[in-house]
């Protein structure tokens, strides 16, 4: 029996690609958003659990930890919603073109970041 | 479950140090995995010191040198040196790319040159393919009819018919796509990788092939095919420059249509 094989390095040394970071992103933001909602859900249950539970959990969201959460819930969504439609379009056959990929990769990256800016700036 | 780290055999180490003794203006230090099945050692990386001003432009030539002049216990595949037959595959500067394709002067600083990532090693830059040739195996890559061409004919194909196939003939089997795919990483095994899907769509594409729906129901599974997410690192780093990730939404988007 010959001596066990290694395996050859592979996150250790491949460079970061624009493909790969953006992807692992959107899987990042996806978990992200499910905590987030859950987030939402224990929001609408404090509603339902009476006045003080309700303001208990305001002053949390209202807490620099709160809307810290909220900020990072907030881009998570904007940022798979837009790379989702980005998925959208390679999924018709579209935007293969590694310069195309590269081009809508930036612009989810422009587009998710300045609407979690906007949406902050009419929020606050 | 995906494993992120390296076993415990696999771990990298600090191996020989060959610097460059003559006078020279123009040295290129190489940094070279190293694994042997014949000692007990971890993996390492042997760094050698090479003089340009007496050496080919490509990778391929700088290790052809480095085993010719410094340590002719250096193995790696090799054979054609103009991108054809897609023996030296590996991972140069951080990217797959096949090592006689690859400018020197394209990699700023010392050239850290791995084997293709995340495969068995054999030696050194020698990954252990048969799971890869397996796999393309699966897909049948050969032509299936059923019915026979008109006496004396060949099998005609019309020029349109014919350029469906351009972008995906051009391929010499290298897998550095399907070793630069993390899905292909953590799910080898069953994930085919955009290799093989790429020859599975040259097949599917091919106007002659009368085996199309049987080729397509073969991939309707959700590890040989669908574990592809889109993620894009085969295109990015294919050394043809062709798009396997767009032939792989090529039969994402046949499925649907069958």
């Amino acid at each position: 029996m010959a001596k066990e094989r290694p395996i050859s390095p592979h996150l250790q040394v491949y460079k970061p690609q624009i493909t790969s970071v953006l992807s692992i992103f959107h899987r990042i933001t996806g978990v992200a958003m499910t905590f987030g909602l859950i987030l939402l859900v224990v929001w609408i249950f404090t509603l339902s659990l009476g006045k003080e539970y309700f303001e208990y959990f305001s002053m949390f969201i209202k807490s620099w930890f709160g809307l810290l959460t909220l900020f990072g819930f907030t881009f998570a969504l904007n940022y798979h919603f837009c790379n989702g439609i980005r998925h959208l379009f390679w999924d018709a056959g579209y935007g293969y073109e590694i310069e195309t990929v590269q081009k809508s990769g930036l612009a989810v990256v422009v587009v998710s970041c300045s609407l979690t800016i906007l949406i902050w700036y009419l929020a606050l | 479950m995906a494993e992120f780290s390296l076993p415990k055999n696999s771990k990298v180490q600090q191996g020989n140090d060959f610097p460059y003794k003559g006078k020279s203006e123009n040295k290129k230090t190489f940094n070279i995995y190293r694994w042997s099945p014949d000692d007990d050692d971890n993996p390492r990386i042997d760094t050698y010191t090479i003089d340009m001003d007496d050496c080919g432009p490509m990778v391929l030539d700088a290790l052809i040198k480095i085993k010719d002049e410094i340590d002719s216990s250096l193995t790696f595949r090799r054979s054609c040196r103009e991108g054809i037959c897609g023996s030296c595959s590996m991972n140069v500067d951080g990217t797959n790319t096949l090592a006689c394709l690859k400018s020197i002067e394209d990699v700023k600083g010392s050239v850290n040159i791995y084997p293709l990532p995340h495969m068995p090693v054999i030696k050194d830059l020698v990954p252990d393919l048969t799971n890869a040739y397996k796999q393309l195996t699966s897909i049948k890559p050969w032509l299936q009819t059923e019915n026979n061409p008109e006496e004396g004919n060949e099998r005609h194909q019309t020029p349109k018919e014919r350029e469906k196939l351009d972008g995906l003939w051009e391929c010499v089997l290298c897998f550095s796509c399907s070793t630069s795919c993390p899905s292909y990483w953590w799910n080898g095994d069953k994930y085919l990788g955009p290799a093989a899907l790429l020859q599975a769509y040259r097949w599917i594409a091919d106007s002659r092939d009368e085996a199309k729906e049987e080729r397509l129901k073969d991939l309707q599974d959700s590890f040989k095919l669908y574990r592809c997410h889109t993620i894009m690192n085969c295109t990015k780093t294919c050394p043809k420059g062709l798009n396997p990730a767009k032939a792989i939404g090529e039969i994402k988007k046949l499925q649907l249509e069958t």
